[in-house]
């Protein structure tokens, strides 16, 4: 005999400033549904993280990290990898007079040969690289100075460069490709050859393309179409300040690898993340016959055209001969930190073993008790 | 009863002391008065336009704007936002804007769209039609056009415009009967009076030529309070003056009833209405929750600024050297080179900020406002806390404390009503120590014609014959009750029979419905109220006729209500009816002693009990009376005051009539509710009105009292023998050797503390030596923190709201929680941390004012036990893992820039930056907050102990939250050196291209941070994995939908050439990411790294140091359930469930 009692309120009509906050009120009326989900009644899955259900977990994820982890600490150990430093810091480096002597005007390219040996053999595909110290390709004002409308051979793009690019954008004319990171492209030549035991050198062949990946150079990289000469296609714009040739001549003999997509120019615009980093030169494939090894042993030697200064910022140049495996290049760091986490949760496990014993059963007991 | 005077209590502690500052004059039909009257100043009224909207159509966009720019967080992003307009900064300004823009669209829609609603209703109000009397004729005008001195005409059902002052009504004694119901949903009928010179202008055109002028008050917000004084001038004739009160003053949103139709003039027009100033919203109450949060926030605003400085300060230390700052490869602009350095200095300051500001994430507020607000529908829904007999179910009136229902540590409970039913029931009556009950008790249901009276102890007298008569006479006369002969009556109601077709009784107070009840069974019928008389019909069938000359009101402070009547023989008599300690002190003749055992023995059992009491008066102490009452009612200045004395001088030398005992009967479950309360840990107090006796029962009977426990008694009847101090340090001194020696031995004495509200004012109020009086608290407040229950009884409204704010401001700051049903409760549940409003039979003022309301005492059970303890760890949780999802979002950031020359660089693309907080990581963590049951709602019902483990905000201490921050801190170190040492190796490449295979490709700094984003995403939603309870289809759904939506957002971002972007720099990188194998081991072992602690520290405390929560939760068998059951996802069958 109460329920309609309290309606009366709200027919009464104007509550001016009574639609505050929380608005549930309005809905208190009716007697609420008895749904699962409003009774807050969901049939539910309740896991409890307990040391009985954690044991196995640890000793199911150590017994799966051990064995990946010495699995991948034996593919990197079997990487071969070699390194050297052609910078040119010390007096008794080749490359010394190259790096002292260095000048961007200077027409006359600088060139030094630096000896090495190989103790082991290279079988398989071996990869070149060069490598950059301090060198902050991930810098702010580097990595945005770029153009990607224009790298992707948009026409507006290439007579107007966006302003990301300054300082770099424009000398007289828009400079193609803009920005920083083009500006600054590693042009340091590379050769290679290896000096037989009876001293005549052979040149090792170097296979400068498909060192970058297929998207970039099929699609994000592409020249302003229109022409097939080039030369004709990047008229009106000037190459950039610190090039010695225009982008239309970075590889003359080969059109598929000219211009802006150019291999060499495409592995050095994706920024590094780290101000060490190494950058894909080239590919030495694998002999044909698979009976010599790519590199066989031995005494090389390393022909560099000496153009890219590094000293004013104390950088260091480097070169680096690596096989792979299925993994990728040499870290140990993987296969290490999966031993180590492997490992530690097996010691867990067997931590949190004793301790389930010790001490649930006491409070098993407890709880009876209680 | 009336309960004005507690409501004068009330309002006036509530909105502070009105003071009677200056006085508005009204003349009647816009009337000059005579040119002799003294000069008024003419005053400028607002019309009667009502205007609740905050905004009209060209201010809306501007002014909601500043509205919402207010709030600290939503004007700290505007900054950010601006901040990145202005200046070059590492993130586009679409990252913080955007969700800004969102935040603020909505929020202004939703307001807007209520605004719009206020708008149309305001619009129906001021043009409903008001009949206004104008040059003697009535016309129909728009409500809105009302002004001030316009005389109205109202007729019955229709709602009053303004606040109108009653001239003369259809009812020729000038009455007439109104319902506040909208007001403050009382639902009985008022009676307002005319004042008697104007009540014979009954028609428009006598209307017309009435001449007078009002001088009253300017408005205020007090509905029952009103002070005025109307001069009516007369040809030739002296102004009259007559004084008016409440009860002239008919309130905007009351509704005429029973009355055919009134004259009255507008007082108070549009916004000066008590009606719109009573709807000024009151104070804002914040949760313990919100405070840690704002804590929090800012210790991370801290670590903000701190980045940013020692960013900026190791940028400049860094860049000392030219080939650093700018080597050849990387030059600057000529416009940036030429600035100073102080500014580039503090643009690079700003520039951190804003890198790094997504520490403090939009989205967390939305989080927490939309949590709070959907969160509190699973109250309203519970069905059980819906009440099948009131209809209705529990109600949230606001729902920013949702959590603070978990951390309750005082319970405030009001006894009549709240912990009993409130419905009241007549037991027996004593005359002189002469019992008469009632046969058949009923519950309020129609009885049978036939009613007795049977005699316990009969000895037949003249005198006792006399006195006997006298007494059914003074409880038929002294009330307030009204007769209504109609079915559609609301509140308390009664079936009787007259014979006629039904009526009821009704009246504000269940009390004196049931006493006119049980005089009815015992053979005195009450029939109406008719022309200023009384009509009773008697055991002989005959009508009685009694004028009613005047009724002293009941309140809070005399405690009893007088009525002066005139019987038919012309006999003056003055009936009184109180609580016994305040009729006794003034009785003069009868017999004492047997009536006063009689209603101690009642107490003792729970009863309610009243004493009556009567004066005859000669026709010249009538007189006397008269004149005193109009005098005092004629003041305009502390009326309240002199009516008070005047009372006090009337209400004496009575000759003691007899007592009566009405049962209250405890609430369903009220003993459970209140020990399961104390065993959460919550500490109890009952603030009653209530005398001890009744009350000390009452808590017995509730079991918040047990026989074990001490009573200490902390009464005027001690400190009458003793002095307070003594009694205090008694009491202490009792209590503290009691805590010492429970260090030893296991069985602890509880204590049960009963104080009265006079010994109370004696402890709080500040005595002459300021040292003495914080001691007395001081005291106080140790002798009942070591009680296990507290009962205060003979309370004031004023006083229960000061021992709520006592305990508030006692040292350990603990929430409160007052639940009452009554408007004598309002003062302590708006004081009160969370105020519950049980919507109870006293109307629904408690429960208006109330941040919940519930229909039964022990829905407070589950409100706290269950919703409480849920919402405080859902909410924690919530907070927590924001803040921890966001240091290990930002904090590899930071890192970032130690290894890119300090240069803004950012780790993550700008579209992970925007959605990282709005959609990969947010709906995981809201649905956690709104549906986490991390144990079984049956087991918090049966183990009260529970609630022990969240309380006193344990889950948001600064420990915790250093664990949380530390945890973020750990995992984005993680992320970031684990992301690098693959990296650093300079091997991490992809084994191949998509197309051809066995190359190697080389990967750049967005592969980097998008590496370390994987990771972080896939580790916090891991994370909260880890710590979810309750696995139902909607977690599932959407912790691996996030997942899911985040990797397909990837790879669509990256997978196509995104036309409207200026770059392309994401282009592949995902897909080239997955496509290399240590790029999956890594990712899987950093996730394994960054969760493993926090499994091991989870772990090791359940097994180590169980809290009783985790205790309670293993002790259920957890994993048996099945998996394939959490998909059925109309699975009725809730076993599984629990």
């Amino acid at each position: 005999m109460m329920a309609p009692s309290y309606n009366a309120k709200e027919e009464d009509g104007h509550q001016p400033g009574a639609t505050g906050h929380g608005g549930a009120g309005t809905m208190t009326n009716k007697k609420p549904d008895n749904t699962a989900f409003k009774q807050q009644r969901l049939p539910a899955w309740q896991p409890i993280l307990t040391a009985g259900t954690v044991l196995p977990a640890f000793f199911v994820i150590g017994l799966i990290f051990i064995p990946i982890g010495v699995g991948l600490f034996v593919t990197s150990n079997n990487i071969k990898e070699f390194e050297i430093d052609y910078t040119g810091v010390d007096m008794s480096s080749p490359c010394y007079n190259c790096s002292q002597s260095y000048s961007w005007n200077n027409t006359q390219s600088c060139t030094c040969s630096v000896h090495f040996s190989l103790d082991q053999p290279f079988e398989s595909n071996v990869f070149m690289y060069y490598g950059l110290s301090n060198f902050y390709q991930n810098h702010r004002r580097y990595v945005k100075s770029r153009d990607d409308s224009q790298l992707n051979g948009d026409k507006t793009s290439l007579q107007s460069p966006s302003k990301e690019c300054e300082p770099y954008r424009s000398s007289d004319k828009p400079i193609a490709p803009c920005g920083a990171i083009a500006n600054s492209l590693f042009n340091d030549t590379l050769e290679l050859y290896y000096i037989d035991p009876n001293g005549s050198r052979t040149a090792i062949p170097l296979v400068k393309k498909g060192i970058a990946w297929w998207t970039d150079k099929h699609v994000k990289f592409r020249n302003p179409s229109g022409n097939n000469n080039l030369t004709v296609v990047f008229q009106g714009t000037s190459k950039p300040v610190n090039w010695r040739k225009p982008v239309f001549e970075l590889d003359p003999l080969d059109s598929d690898n000219n211009g802006f997509i150019n291999e060499d120019f495409i592995v050095w615009m994706r920024t590094a993340a780290l101000p060490t980093f190494r950058k894909l030169y080239c590919i030495i494939q694998k002999k044909p016959n698979n009976m010599t090894p790519t590199l066989p042993r031995g005494e090389y030697i390393l022909e560099v055209t000496y153009n890219y200064p590094v000293r004013s910022f104390d950088g260091r140049k480097r070169m680096i001969l690596s096989t792979i495996s299925w993994m990728g290049g040499k870290n140990p760091f993987l296969g290490i930190a999966y031993i180590t986490v492997g490992s530690v949760c097996f010691c867990l496990g067997l931590v949190l073993l004793s301790i389930h014993y010790r001490y649930g059963k006491r409070n098993n007991s407890a709880e009876i008790s209680s | 009863m009336d309960f004005s005077v507690l409501r004068n209590l009330i309002s006036r502690y509530c909105a502070g002391e009105e003071y009677w500052v200056d006085s508005r004059t009204v003349y009647i039909g816009h009337k000059e008065p005579p040119p002799a009257a003294e000069a008024y100043i003419p005053q400028r009224y607002p019309d009667n336009r009502i205007v609740s909207s905050k905004y009209t159509l060209w201010n809306f966009i501007p002014k909601n704007l500043f509205e919402q720019f207010r709030r600290i967080a939503n004007f700290y992003f505007l900054l950010i936002f601006l901040v990145q307009l202005i200046i070059d900064t590492p993130t586009s300004p679409v990252t913080s804007g955007l969700p800004l823009f969102f935040v603020i669209t909505v929020t202004a829609i939703k307001q807007g769209y209520e605004d719009w609603l206020r708008h149309k209703a305001d619009c129906s109000i001021n043009e409903c039609p008001v009949d206004m009397v104008q040059q003697g004729t009535v016309v129909r005008t728009q409500s809105s056009k009302l002004r001030v001195g316009d005389v109205v005409m109202v007729r019955e059902d229709e709602t009053f415009p303004c606040d109108l002052l009653l001239l003369s009504s259809s009812h020729d004694d000038g009455t007439c009967y109104v319902t506040t119901t909208s007001l403050d949903g009382e639902s009985s009928h008022k009676t307002y009076y005319a004042v008697p010179d104007t009540m014979d202008f009954k028609t428009e055109q006598k209307v017309d030529s009435l001449h007078a002028t009002i001088e009253c008050e300017q408005p205020q917000p007090d509905l029952y309070k009103f002070v005025g004084r109307i001069n009516i001038y007369k040809e030739r004739e002296d102004p009259i003056a007559r004084s008016l009160g409440a009860e002239n003053l008919l309130l905007r949103g009351a509704t005429l009833k029973n009355t055919e139709h009134i004259y009255a003039v507008a007082i108070y027009t549009g916004m000066d209405t008590k009606m719109a100033l009573n709807y000024q919203s009151k104070s804002q109450k914040r949760s313990a929750v919100e405070k840690s949060m704002n804590a929090f926030l800012i210790v991370y605003l801290c670590i903000l600024i701190s980045k940013a400085v020692i960013n900026t300060v190791l940028k400049y230390a860094w860049q000392w050297s030219v080939d650093r700052d700018e080597p050849w490869y990387n030059h600057r602009t000529e416009i940036d080179r030429e600035r100073h350095v102080v500014i580039r200095a503090f643009t690079d300051f700003l520039a951190f900020m804003v890198l790094f500001n997504y520490i403090i994430p939009v989205s967390m507020y939305v989080t927490v406002e939309m949590q709070k607000f959907l969160g509190s529908y699973f109250i309203a829904w519970d069905k059980d806390m819906y009440d099948e007999e009131l209809g209705v179910g529990a109600q949230v009136n606001t729902s920013d404390l949702n959590e603070e229902l978990g951390q309750v540590e005082y319970v405030f409970t009001d006894k009549t009503g709240t912990l009993t039913e409130n419905n009241m029931e007549f037991i027996e009556c004593c005359v002189d120590g002469h019992v008469y009950i009632p046969h058949a008790i009923c519950n309020g249901q129609i009885l049978s014609a036939a009613s007795s009276i049977d005699m316990i102890d009969s000895s037949p007298g003249g005198y006792r014959r006399e006195h006997e008569d006298l007494f059914f006479r003074a409880l038929c006369l002294c009330h307030t009750v009204q007769v209504k002969e109609e079915e559609t009556v609301d509140s308390i109601k009664r079936g009787i029979h007259l014979g006629k077709p039904t009526s009821f009784y009704i009246s504000s107070s269940p009390d004196e419905v049931a006493l006119v009840e049980g005089m009815k069974r015992l053979g005195y019928t009450y029939l109406r109220l008719k022309d200023s008389h009384m009509e009773i019909l008697n055991k002989d069938d005959e009508i009685e006729r009694f004028e009613l000359l005047h009724v002293l009101n009941f309140d809070s402070v005399r405690r009893r209500m007088s009525v002066i009547v005139k019987s038919s023989s012309g006999e003056y008599l003055l009936f009184c009816k109180g609580a016994d300690t305040s009729i006794f002190p003034r009785v003069v003749s009868g017999k004492v002693e047997q009536v006063r055992a009689r209603v101690e023995q009642n107490a003792v059992e729970g009863l309610r009990t009243l004493c009556v009491a009567y004066r005859s008066l000669s026709p010249v102490e009538y007189e006397e009376t008269c004149h005193q009452l109009d005098d005092a009612k004629l003041a305009l200045q502390d009326r309240e005051q002199r009516l008070a004395q005047a009372y006090d001088l009337i209400e004496r030398d009575f000759t003691l009539l007899g007592a009566t005992a009405v049962e209250d009967r405890l609430q369903e479950k009220a003993a459970d509710t209140i020990e399961s309360l104390q065993k959460a840990g919550m500490k109890v107090w009952v603030l009653t009105g209530d005398k001890m006796e009744t009350a000390a029962a009452t808590c017995y009977a509730s079991k918040l009292f047990r026989r074990s426990t001490q009573i200490l008694e902390l009464t005027k009847k001690r400190t009458e023998e003793q002095s307070l101090h003594d009694v205090l340090f008694d009491l202490s001194r009792t209590v503290l050797r009691q805590r010492t020696l429970s260090g030893l031995s296991v069985e602890c004495q509880d204590y049960g503390l009963i104080i009265d509200g006079a010994t109370l004012s004696a402890v709080l109020k500040p005595s002459p030596e300021s040292s003495g009086s914080g001691n007395y608290r001081e005291i106080f407040l140790e002798i009942s923190r070591n009680c296990s229950a507290v009962l205060c009884c003979r309370m004031a409204p004023l006083q229960k709201a000061q021992i709520v704010k006592l305990i508030k401001a006692s040292k350990e700051h603990p929430i409160t929680l007052a639940i009452g049903d009554g408007a004598n409760d309002v003062s302590m549940i708006l004081e009160a941390h969370v105020g519950i409003g049980i919507m109870g039979k006293e109307g629904r003022q408690a429960a208006r004012n109330s941040d919940y309301a519930i229909p039964k005492f022990k829905h407070l059970k589950k409100m706290l036990l269950v919703h409480g303890h849920l919402y405080y760890v859902r909410i924690a949780e919530l907070v927590q893992y924001f803040f921890y999802k966001n240091v290990c979002f930002i904090f590899p950031q930071f890192l970032y820039q130690f290894f890119c020359g300090f240069s803004q660089q950012p780790l993550y693309d700008t579209a992970y930056l925007t959605l990282y907080n709005i959609s990969f990581t947010s709906l995981p963590i809201l649905l956690y907050s709104l549906i986490e049951k991390h144990i079984s709602i049956e087991t918090l019902k049966r183990d009260p102990t529970l609630y022990r483990d969240v309380a006193k905000n344990s889950l948001l201490r600064w420990p915790v939250f250093l664990y949380w921050t530390c945890l973020g801190l750990f995992n984005a170190c993680i992320f970031f050196f684990g992301a690098y040492f693959l990296f650093d190796n300079t091997t991490f490449t992809s084994n191949g291209q998509l197309m051809t295979t066995n190359t190697q490709m080389m990967f750049g700094n967005w592969t980097f941070g998008t590496l370390v984003f994987t990771v972080l995403v896939f580790t916090v939603t891991l994370k909260l994995a880890l710590d979810t309870h309750h696995w139902t289809w909607i977690n599932h759904f959407v912790i691996w939908g996030s997942l899911l939506f985040y990797v397909i957002f990837s790879l669509l971002w990256g997978g196509i050439i995104w036309p409207f972007l200026n770059y392309q720099r994401m282009y592949y990188v995902f897909m080239q990411m997955l496509s290399s194998g240590p790029a999956w081991l890594g990712i899987i072992l950093l996730i394994t790294i960054s969760l493993l602690p926090d499994v091991v520290k989870k772990v090791l405390c359940r097994t180590l140091w169980p809290t009783a929560t985790e205790r309670a939760q293993s002790n259920r068998p957890c994993l048996t359930v099945e998996l394939s059951t959490i998909f059925v996802l109309t699975q009725s069958d809730n076993r599984l469930s629990f």
